[in-house]
């Protein structure tokens, strides 16, 4: 129990990593409107993003920035890296908010269950056909 | 002298300036993207080559970009895997855009015509991307660009399901490769490195963390979702069968076979062979998965009734094949594993060719509507017959080749429970191939004007089973793979001697 509580205290931020890729995780499985499954792909990338910046913060250290009286940095690679990463996140969010509008499009509506009724329609269609 | 050291990044560097350049030049003429995407992927291909050689005669080649020294700086390292997978690559990038000239004109709107090419010349960079860089972060960033794109690509299918279908691939993709981004970020804490090279050195130390195991679970999961390994298959079928014929083509030839390179490259050259072994039996429980894709894959191909499904669900089957060589860890059955990446790509490549021809030219997608094709289409079912052929196995073909290394391996192993697997997996390949040859050649007497053709691009004048040949710009590709199917397949002394060097490289 006492080791529990001390990795509540001492990690709690991995904690939060957790819950939130957890949260990402589930909304992108259980959801079945399009839009609220890339919300929760946004949110499980984002959980992995600070997962990289709780990685990168050295006790007592400063902004990796040239200044007098810093003695230690944080580690600024994790940083570059997820700036990256935001960057791929983004045009992942726009591509996918680009097919979201052209499913509309054709149609008519976001969600999942119907969207599998109009494809089971158009299946019996092209097979009647 | 100087250009010939370039060479690493140019390869990556071209096809990605193209890749803008395309669209802007595309509302000159509507030729030109057409042409610059061939004349680029050929010149990427006679690159690939250069550094084949070279590789071949001096060893390791290391290009370090912007002139960084490697653990610091990205590293772009060639070795005997990465050469042949960039060659096998930018050989099927090249053929595909020869063949894709007529396929597009149909499948592709006219004012999308130059954002595919730049969309394909991008994902070619990802693919290639990939495979050249010896930096593990840039295998992720090269693994979204060609993603994207290739979510790009496939939603530019003729129907409305094709969306739908690159929704879900985009999807367990995104999933796939924020799964990669935590095993690298576990790796990067656990060693302060992102290069390979210094990886390999590092790790070892490392093995007894529980760090590392975590890891390799995310990197495990995260690859075997982008290379369609059985059950985490789910986004294939659907994105290749609704894509248009060139995407369907060229992704079922390169893009899976990349996701294999990116899974040998990490987990047997990052991950030591005896840490796959003996601290987490990674290695036996893809065994047993890969087993249950290669007879799960075949078995559901031979349910489908759509062309293009059945082709990409029989993927799924010879990506189990490519798997299971490789994790039986000896170096025969790596061997035969490096050596499907090229054999499957000439394969797959020629049957989906067949299939955009026969979509091209009558707008069929299912396999009744194939009846009698035989003497409509006499050459196009030849290559159908011969890459057929070449994926059940049979003597003289690739298929042969790869199959029996992989099954040498399995007894080098003392596996030989894995003979029967891949034995069925071939005969189940019989099956769904022998059904729609003998379709095609002996077709059953039916009435000429009962048979059914599903919807299509092209009204078909008369349903009498005349010569009517798809074009040579679209068939000679196909031929061209179909020959090289053969080829590789009495004379596959070139590829095994760079196969069995990448082997040996990996399992040291």
């Amino acid at each position: 129990m006492t080791d529990i509580i001390h990795i509540i205290q001492t990690k709690y931020y991995y904690l939060v990593v957790i819950f939130l890729m957890m949260i990402g995780l589930y909304t992108t499985i259980s959801s079945r409107n399009l839009i609220k499954k890339i919300i929760g792909i946004n949110i499980f990338q984002i959980s992995v993003f600070l997962f990289y910046i709780a990685m990168a913060k050295v006790k007592h250290g400063t902004a990796p920035i040239l200044w007098d009286k810093a003695v230690v940095y944080d580690n600024p690679i994790p940083h570059v890296l997820i700036l990256t990463a935001i960057v791929v996140s983004v045009s992942t969010t726009a591509v996918a908010l680009a097919l979201i509008i052209n499913i509309h499009k054709e149609y008519g509506t976001i969600e999942e269950d119907r969207i599998m009724e109009k494809q089971k329609l158009d299946l019996d269609r092209s097979n009647a056909a | 002298m100087k250009f010939i050291q370039e060479l690493p990044v140019l390869i990556i560097v071209i096809p990605l300036i193209f890749a803008v350049i395309v669209p802007l030049v595309g509302r000159l003429n509507r030729l030109l993207p057409w042409i610059i995407a061939s004349t680029i992927t050929f010149f990427c291909f006679l690159i690939s080559i250069s550094l084949l050689m070279t590789v071949l005669d001096t060893g390791k080649i290391s290009y370090r970009l912007g002139g960084w020294e490697p653990p610091w700086g990205i590293e772009y390292a060639i070795d005997y895997l990465n050469a042949f997978v960039l060659v096998v690559v930018s050989f099927i990038a090249f053929i595909v855009s020869l063949y894709s000239r007529r396929s597009v004109e149909l499948e592709i709107i006219e004012d999308k015509k130059s954002a595919f090419y730049s969309i394909y010349m991008l994902f070619i960079t990802g693919l290639m991307g990939i495979v050249i860089t010896g930096d593990i972060f840039n295998i992720y960033v090269f693994l979204e660009i060609s993603s994207l794109a290739g979510y790009a690509l496939i939603a530019m299918g003729r129907k409305r399901e094709a969306l739908v279908a690159s929704y879900n691939y985009l999807i367990l993709g995104t999933i796939a490769a924020t799964f990669i981004l935590i095993g690298i970020g576990y790796i990067y804490m656990a060693t302060g490195t992102l290069n390979i090279a210094d990886l390999q050195e590092r790790l070892p130390a490392l093995f007894h963390s529980k760090m590392v195991l975590v890891a390799l679970a995310f990197f495990t999961v995260g690859l075997s979702l982008k290379l369609a390994l059985f059950p985490l298959h789910t986004w294939l079928p659907g994105a290749y069968m609704h894509a248009p014929s060139v995407v369907s083509c060229i992704m079922a030839a390169t893009a899976t076979k990349v996701g294999v390179y990116a899974m040998l490259r990490i987990i047997f050259g990052v991950f030591k062979i005896e840490f796959d072994i003996h601290f987490i039996p990674i290695a036996n429980i893809l065994v047993v998965v890969s087993s249950m894709a290669i007879i799960a894959g075949s078995a559901l191909a031979i349910a489908q009734t759509n062309l293009k499904r059945m082709l990409a669900y029989s993927s799924i089957g010879q990506i189990g094949y490519i798997v299971l060589g490789a994790v039986l860890a000896n170096q025969t059955a790596m061997t035969g594993s490096i050596i499907h990446i090229l054999n499957h790509a000439l394969m797959k490549g020629a049957l989906f060719m067949v299939a955009g021809c026969i979509v091209y030219k009558t707008g069929i997608e299912d396999i009744s509507g194939l009846r009698g094709m035989g003497k409509k289409m006499p050459f196009t079912m030849a290559v159908f017959t011969i890459a057929g052929l070449s994926m059940m196995g049979v003597p003289l073909t690739v298929g042969f080749v790869s199959k029996w290394y992989i099954a040498i391996g399995a007894l080098n192993a003392g596996m030989w429970y894995l003979i029967p697997v891949i034995i069925t997996g071939s005969l189940l390949a019989a099956v769904y191939i022998w059904r729609i040859i003998a379709n095609i050649y002996f077709p059953e007497e039916l009435p000429e004007h009962e048979l059914q053709y599903t919807d299509g691009g092209t009204e078909i004048p008369s349903h009498k089973s005349q010569y009517s040949e798809a074009p040579w710009s679209m068939l000679g590709p196909a031929i061209a793979l179909a020959v090289l199917c053969i080829y590789f397949g009495i004379s596959a002394t070139a590829p095994l001697s760079i196969a069995e060097k990448a082997a040996v490289m990996l399992l040291q």
